[in-house]
């Protein structure tokens, strides 16, 4: 434990944070969107442990499930939303998705 | 070497590696199959970490469950891959990049900058003790009572929404 710093484990979920948000800028399937955004999140549930195990504290990890409750009830609720906008404009490309665009 | 530090710089590896794959592939069902990869990399760091509870929970309920959902989502929609991707519009490829670089910078500059490792001293069986799941299932019907009982509420509420969204008709 006390052979790796917690720096490393940092910028390792800083670098994913940055992969995350690079696809969601650059990607154009809305599912993909929504996988890097799972990214992100994940990147901050190791930050949180990370910070969690090298204060010897559980809070952090506690905090990591509900963060993955929150995750698994946004990827339902999100992918039936992108269900029912295919379902209207058979796309999912989100350049076409425009509908509130005047 | 030590064998800590060689699964450290493995698990790392994995995971820096699959998120840029996944991010670069223009087939959906690639970029989720990286992105499963990239979930059990981070359940192999978290075991590292002694955090056990969180590791498990990690393999089940994101590269079992919400993978699961993301790619029964992508098999309904037949979804073309993005052949487009690497090829077009380089100007906003060019802006996300250089905007991802810039938070990946800012952030790498508050953790050298605050050097967290000097305040914290890592104490290996406290570390243990609150990763496992007696400590973490005490805390969760004990002090984290409410926020508990408010996530299953949570659930209960994104079930009865995916159910209504999903729905043929709107009536």
């Amino acid at each position: 434990m006390n052979l790796i710093p917690i720096e490393y484990y940092l910028i390792l979920s800083a670098f994913m944070f940055a992969v995350g948000v690079t696809g969601v800028l650059i990607r154009k399937n809305a599912i993909v969107v929504f996988m890097c955004i799972e990214l992100m999140l994940n990147s901050g549930n190791l930050a949180l442990v990370a910070f969690s195990s090298y204060m010897g504290s559980s809070a952090g990890q506690i905090f990591v499930f509900f963060v993955m409750t929150v995750a698994a009830a946004e990827a339902a609720v999100g992918l039936a939303i992108i269900i029912a906008i295919f379902r209207n404009k058979l796309t999912v490309n989100i350049d076409e998705i425009n509908i509130f665009k005047w | 070497m030590p064998f800590e530090i060689i699964l450290f710089v493995f698990f790392a590896l994995i995971a820096a590696v699959s998120s840029v794959v996944m991010v670069t592939r223009p087939n959906p069902v690639m970029s989720a199959i990286f992105l499963v990869i990239n979930f059990f990399a981070l359940a192999g760091l978290y075991l590292l970490l002694h955090a056990q509870f969180i590791s498990v929970v990690q393999v089940i309920v994101y590269a079992g469950a919400i993978m699961v959902l993301f790619l029964f989502v992508l098999m309904l929609l037949n979804s073309k891959s993005e052949q487009k991707l690497l090829s077009g519009q380089k100007k906003i490829k060019v802006f996300a990049i250089v905007l991802a670089a810039f938070v990946f910078i800012q952030i790498a500059y508050l953790i050298f900058f605050s050097s967290p490792s000097r305040s914290l001293s890592p104490d290996v069986a406290a570390s243990i003790k609150a990763g496992t799941v007696e400590e973490i299932g005490r805390q969760l019907y004990t002090g984290y009572i409410l926020p508990f009982e408010a996530a299953g509420f949570l659930l209960l509420a994104a079930t009865i929404g995916a159910l209504v969204l999903a729905k043929k008709k709107f009536n």
